[in-house]
């Protein structure tokens, strides 16, 4: 084999500086919707900021890995939801709850009960729960519970992207999904109704 | 006290909100719901409660991390 005529080397360079520049812009217009995953995997805005900043490091060191034509928010939370469990952040495991005999029914059947029937009508029984005991029922569910959470319910993942990131069976991320919703409302029901 | 849920809407409530029955599956949940009134409500309920959620846990991202970010760019993989 002879060596590549310097012309043909230098169109090759220039195509992967191309090819390269539009995988980085790809990947940074996602930045607010990885951030806001990062967000509520993580106790603080600055690990957050810290994972987020990890992750692009990552993904721009090795972008050559991506397919093209896939879908790159999968591959950086991919990426994203790994480096959130190298760094141990997932340590802490919150106090197993206690299952409800009434499951999914608990929120809706204590706010029914304290307002009244037609509570269950009104959007105000959900308004009148605060962004915070929101926030913070969320980071009290157990780590994997949660992680399939905000995957799906705040990034917008299906259920299939979801296993793809977390490298688990659909089965898996749908029963993870209902026992992390079930434990999310059951900690609302405690912080507004007690 | 729980007031006697319907079975049939425990099992589909969630799959139903998350759009990923099939069609035959999706037929049967609203006909049921249209015939229910209690899975009508905790419907409403279930959907009003995931849009609240949703619209609390987001969170903008920090002025300054795009600059970061954007720092970022041309890694070297042997870096």
């Amino acid at each position: 084999m002879s060596e590549p005529e310097p012309a043909t080397e230098a169109r090759r360079i220039a195509a992967e500086a191309r090819d390269r520049a539009r995988f980085e812009d790809e990947a940074l217009a996602l930045a607010d919707q990885v951030y806001r995953v990062a967000r509520r995997l993580v106790g603080s805005r600055e690990e957050a900021e810290d994972l987020v900043q990890e992750t692009y490091a990552r993904a721009f060191r090795s972008w050559r890995s991506f397919t093209p034509g896939t879908n790159m928010r999968a591959w950086l939370l991919r990426i994203l939801t790994n480096l959130n469990v190298d760094r141990g952040r997932r340590i802490q495991r919150s106090p197993q709850t206690q299952p409800l005999e009434e499951g999914d029914y608990y929120l809706a059947n204590k706010v029914a009960s304290a307002a009244g029937e037609e509570a269950l009508e009104q959007e105000q029984v959900v308004e009148r729960m605060s962004q915070d005991s929101i926030v913070n029922a969320l980071a009290e569910i157990q780590p994997q519970f949660r992680e399939v959470v905000v995957l799906v319910d705040i990034g917008d993942f299906t259920y299939a992207d979801a296993a793809q990131i977390l490298d688990v069976p659909i089965g898996t991320v749908m029963s993870r999904l209902h026992r992390g919703r079930r434990a999310l409302k059951q900690k609302l029901a405690e912080d507004a109704l007690t | 006290m729980t007031r006697d849920p319907c079975d049939k809407c425990e099992e589909i409530l969630q799959e139903f909100l998350d759009r990923t029955l099939t069609n035959e599956e999706w037929a049967e949940a609203e006909s049921h719901l249209v015939g229910c009134d209690y899975c009508r409500r905790r419907y409403r309920f279930e959907e009003t409660l995931r849009r609240y959620v949703k619209t609390s846990a987001v969170e903008r991202m920090p002025a300054g991390l795009m600059d970061k970010l954007n720092e970022l760019r041309g890694l070297d993989a042997t870096a």
